[in-house]
């Protein structure tokens, strides 16, 4: 029974490396979450050699809890996670299927479980994807049909283990609370994993690959006004991370777009070209240029 | 008396294992599944009971089994069959269609001779 496993090889095999260093190359940021998913990874490939030397475990639990600020990303690790699970054997199919309170709790007495159990056979063999999972549970409420979408969830995750893995996500506080009003669940949820906000340097490199992915630029005086437009946005209320990064292009390209018409006749480089002013444009600067008098009268 | 209706049915009663890989089968060709069940299982009875809705848009055997399962044990006495439904034009009908459960005493039929007039003879069947 000495058979020695190339771990290395069975990673390969499995064509999970690529999508891991995809991960690597396409995110920015998010070190802890990126650390996390090569563990989960590694023990899938461990356990796949364990299996094959006959040595029978238990198929490891891999329900999961993304918490996180909004726009740090968790929807779109959760597609890739449904990506690298299939790769690596753990689900079937490899889908997604991402829902919220509204798909899962029903509105009148005996609507819940049938939507509940609908939305559960959709997501067999693939990943739920459960975005601002704590709506599920209103303690204000104590009718509220939530619990009983929480007490079928919960049956499912533990009886039908093979068939799908259940990713929850919400803001850090709420899900704490969440999980602490219902410890069953929390039990049943082996890894959290916890979206650090982004830095401006990564929020700067985030908005270079959206821009190059519309087809712009943003010329370098441009690049520093919206490095200072990020250092501004971020102490403002409602900063949603890469969200609020992508409305901000988005105006962006609209005031582009006034400027480009109002010029009258354009070459290529401006069309693809996003300018300074385009950005400084912002209401952003407008208050921070205000700011310092109103506190000071509020003070 | 074993009933012998659809798909499948000359042949031994198919494993879970077998009717998952039908199903499969099934969502590969974009058909839906559904599961009806009848205590009637007279060949002319083609309105059996359904058991929730059809399943559209499922992407796994194992949504199906699952409530095969469920309906097994709620209708244990009653014969169940798997439907698949296919929606592409020009068929827009049942393409597959099996019995997956049975109860354990299979229901038993007479065939029935009336006389009629001029000396006609009918023949029906009847539930012994």
């Amino acid at each position: 029974m000495n058979r020695s496993f190339d771990l290395k090889a069975l990673l390969a095999e499995s064509g999970v490396g690529a999508v891991l260093d995809e991960l690597d190359r396409e995110l920015v940021g998010l070190a802890p979450v990126k650390l996390r998913i090569r563990e989960i990874a590694s023990l899938l490939v461990v356990e796949k050699a364990r299996a094959e030397l006959g040595v029978a475990g238990t198929r490891p639990s891999l329900h999961m809890c993304f918490t996180g600020n909004p726009g740090t990303g968790k929807t779109t690790v959760a597609m890739r996670m449904a990506t690298i699970l299939h790769r690596l054997g753990h689900v079937r199919r490899g889908h997604l299927v991402a829902v919220t309170r509204d798909d899962l709790v029903g509105q009148y007495i005996g609507h819940t479980a049938p939507k509940t159990k609908e939305v559960l056979k959709r997501a067999m063999g693939g990943v739920l994807f459960i975005d601002e999972a704590y709506y599920l549970y209103r303690p204000e409420n104590e009718r509220d049909y939530g619990q009983e979408a929480i007490e079928i969830l919960m049956q499912v995750m533990e009886n039908q283990r093979d068939d799908l893995v259940v990713i929850f996500a919400g803001y850090k506080g709420r899900m704490d609370t969440f999980f602490q009003s219902n410890p069953g669940l929390a039990s049943r949820v082996a890894h959290h994993i916890d979206f650090p906000d982004y830095s401006v340097a990564e929020l700067e490199a985030i908005a270079l690959r959206m821009v190059a992915a519309l087809g712009l630029e943003l010329s370098a005086s441009a690049r520093q006004a919206l490095g200072e437009y990020l250092q501004l946005r971020r102490e403002r209320p409602n900063f949603a991370n890469a969200r609020s990064l992508r409305n901000a292009l988005d105006r962006a390209r609209l005031r582009q777009a006034r400027r480009l018409l109002e010029a009258g006749s354009v070459d290529a480089r401006m069309l693809t070209t996003i300018e300074a002013e385009d950005i400084r444009a912002s209401r952003v600067f407008e208050a921070a240029d205000a700011s310092p008098p109103a506190e000071e009268a509020t003070c | 008396m074993r009933i012998t209706q659809g798909t499948f049915s000359f042949l031994p009663d198919l494993t879970d294992e077998q009717i998952g890989k039908q199903v499969e089968y099934a969502f590969q060709q974009h058909w839906a599944v559904s599961i009806e069940y009848t205590d009637d299982p007279h060949p002319r009875n083609v309105y059996w009971e359904m058991w929730g809705m059809p399943m559209f848009d499922l992407k796994d055997a194992a949504g199906v089994l699952a409530e095969l399962r469920e309906c097994r044990k709620a209708h244990a006495d009653c014969y169940i069959k798997v439907n698949a439904f296919d929606p592409a034009r020009g068929f827009e009908t049942m393409r597959l269609s099996f019995i997956a459960h049975r109860p354990p005493e299979e229901a038993r039929y007479r065939l029935r001779r009336e006389e009629c007039e001029g000396r006609l003879l009918r023949y029906t069947l009847e539930r012994a």
